[in-house]
């Protein structure tokens, strides 16, 4: 067990550049989900980690080793592939035991370590047989069980569950969390899902285009996004983005002309809302005529455009509710769970 | 329940089948079948009688001394080719599998000889390793070692064999590199990360997981080193010097066409013939039965 430091990483290859220094410390036993859109660089960041990537600048360490020139086997880390990489060839023992083999470990060792492992992710009558011969669920586990034997001071995990069905990927969710806490070994996860990223990990990375949007705990990401693109990827359904302005009297003027209170500078402004922030109130400055209502039972969703605008907007009410389609509806804001972003930058205000 | 689905009689696809049909009944069967009758017949000096003897050919062969000297030699051969290609050819697919850049350049140089006419690679290797005028044979001869392929046998038979296997590595290059290639990165990723070097990887990931391929090319080769190295023998040696690299294929012509003993000639093809089917049954078995994953 040990941390894992990350400090200003570049990655180019030839001459385009895809990572533009990634830095973070991940502490020990820490479990850190590196989230991020498709081509944002995240299994690039993590091979790089793991030594299946040159490191074109900047440092890795891993429980105070620099380990930028050290091969994937002398890093003491263990990955999970998102296809798994079983050795097809081999039945799961064999599989399970082939690092520990060529470490040299005594068989009796190889032996309990195999089978504690095995005991842990129940995969004990599976252990005589070939990948082929077991389910997609089953294959993920017995790649589980070829990282832990091994007791590598991090986990690596690429994308392990998206070749998996919904419902399963729920459950293995679940059991990947509670199977790093009770080994407590230092652990990166990489994955383009954010609800994925905001259950398994104890902070998240978020890289949008090489660089590192936020760096935070879930609950920091969705209460005080750093940006926009941190706001829209966190939080389902996606917060809703309106531009306005900065003017006198600390007021915010939106595009229909309607104010709220508590600009925090003058000029134009991107305002973000969650749909599950508005809160419906007939005087509510906020006005959005009603498009489409999604019934979800606990709550209703309800699409619509600010009025005046050609803006699309989502509202989350609680309960069940029935609006007729073209009906202007009024909504408030706490001025604490407004967010207001720099319309040129996008940085939070 | 699948619909069937009915075509009216027609003649069409009669016809379409039939030239092929007809280049086999031609070029094989009838070939084959006038072989196997042959075998059976004992002809006279001058072509003037013919009698039906039954296995006569066949007891003749299996109790001459030099036929079954030949057939060993024939063994010995083809697994010296077969097992001298595919290993220069397994060597340069690992190595060709790893090159990233360029990867395409020496992929098209290494299947070339490939496209090569055998006898036109007999000629090549005949004079490079001319005794009197052969540049392998003048740099073998200033570090002390005489080089005479048409007085020594053994140097005849390494002679043919390198330039059997040196055409036949191309095509199980191929194979190996597609096969290789088939393996997803990942599964070499991962014996990297647990802990495997290169060469461990290599024989104990990549080379099970050909296996199927490597079989595949092993009857390729075999096959190959029986029928289609006559044209470099008979460029190269002849099968000389005193048959030292007569191979049954070559047997087969000598006692045939130039010894005239049809009907020897005839029952040794007909061996061959068995041999070929007994390989390509193997085969076949094997392929079905042995799909590892």
């Amino acid at each position: 067990m040990a941390e894992l430091i990350l400090k200003d990483l570049h990655k180019s290859y030839g001459g385009t550049e895809v990572l533009h220094g990634i830095s973070g410390d991940i502490g020990d036993g820490e479990f850190v989900v590196i989230v991020g859109p498709s081509g944002c660089g995240k299994s690039t960041l993590l091979r790089m980690i793991a030594g299946l990537e040159s490191i074109t600048s900047g440092e890795v360490r891993i429980g105070g080793r620099v380990v930028n020139d050290l091969e994937p086997a002398e890093r003491d880390i263990a990955m999970v592939f998102q296809n798994y990489a079983l050795y097809p060839h081999m039945t799961v023992r064999q599989n399970m035991a082939y690092g520990l083999k060529i470490r040299g470990l005594p068989k009796a060792e190889i032996e309990r370590r195999v089978n504690e492992a095995a005991d842990i992710l129940e995969i004990r009558q599976y252990l005589d047989r070939k990948p082929r011969q077991l389910s997609g669920g089953q294959r993920q586990r017995v790649a589980m069980g070829r990282a832990i034997v091994r007791e590598p001071e991090v986990f690596l995990f690429d994308e392990p569950l998206s070749n998996l069905d919904a419902k399963l990927r729920v459950q293995m969710r679940l059991e990947i969390r509670k199977l790093q806490e009770r080994l407590g070994v230092t652990s990166v996860y990489v994955t383009h899902d954010q609800v994925e990223a905001m259950t398994l990990g104890d902070r998240l990375m978020v890289l949008n285009a090489g660089h590192v949007e936020q760096f935070g705990t879930p609950l920091d990401l969705y209460e005080r996004p750093a940006s926009v693109f941190v706001a829209g990827f966190i939080g389902s359904p996606a917060m809703n983005f309106l531009p306005a302005e900065g003017i006198e009297g600390g007021l915010l003027r939106l595009e229909n002309g309607a104010t709220l209170p508590g600009a925090r500078g003058a000029g134009p402004v991107t305002l973000g809302m969650r749909p599950e922030h508005l809160i419906a109130d007939s005087e509510g400055p906020i006005r959005i005529r009603v498009s489409v209502l999604e019934q979800l039972g606990s709550n209703t969703l309800v699409h619509g455009t600010l009025e005046g605008t050609e803006r699309e907007m989502v509202a989350s009410l609680p309960g069940i509710h029935q609006i007729p389609e073209g009906e202007v509806l009024g909504f408030l804001i706490r001025s604490d769970e407004l967010h207001q972003f720099d319309a040129a930058t996008g940085k939070r205000l | 329940m699948l619909k069937r689905v009915h075509f009216p009689p027609s003649l069409l696809p009669y016809l379409l089948v039939a030239p092929q049909v007809a280049i086999t009944l031609i070029f094989f069967i009838w070939p084959a079948s006038q072989a196997l009758y042959q075998s059976f017949l004992i002809e006279d000096a001058f072509g003037l009688s013919t009698e039906f003897v039954w296995f006569e050919n066949f007891i003749a062969l299996f109790k001459d001394p030099i036929y079954v000297e030949t057939f060993w030699r024939t063994a010995y051969f083809s697994l010296a080719v077969a097992g001298l290609s595919m290993g220069l050819a397994l060597v340069l697919a690992a190595f060709a599998d790893r090159v990233v850049r360029g990867a395409t350049f020496y992929r098209t140089l290494l299947i070339w000889p490939y496209a090569i006419a055998p006898v036109l690679a007999g000629a090549l290797w005949v004079f490079m390793f001319n005794p009197t005028l052969g540049i392998v044979a003048y740099a073998l001869d200033a570090m002390g070692i005489e080089w005479n392929h048409k007085l020594n046998g053994s140097q005849a038979m390494l002679l043919v064999i390198m330039a059997a296997a040196w055409k036949q590595v191309a095509y199980n290059f191929l194979f190996f590199l597609a096969a290789m290639q088939s393996i997803p990165k990942s599964v070499i990723e991962a014996a990297a990360i647990d802990g495997a070097g290169p060469l461990k990887r290599f024989w104990t990931i990549i080379f099970p997981l050909i296996t199927p391929t490597t079989f595949f090319l092993l009857v390729v080769n075999m096959v190959y080193a029986f029928f289609d190295t006559f044209g470099i023998i008979h460029a190269v040696t002849q099968g000389g010097p005193a048959n030292a690299t007569t191979i049954l294929v070559y047997k087969v012509y000598n006692d045939g066409f130039v010894g005239l003993d049809l009907g020897s000639s005839a029952a040794q093809s007909v061996i061959l013939m068995v041999i070929v089917i007994a390989l390509t049954v193997v085969q076949f078995r094997f392929i079905e039965k042995r799909v590892e994953y």
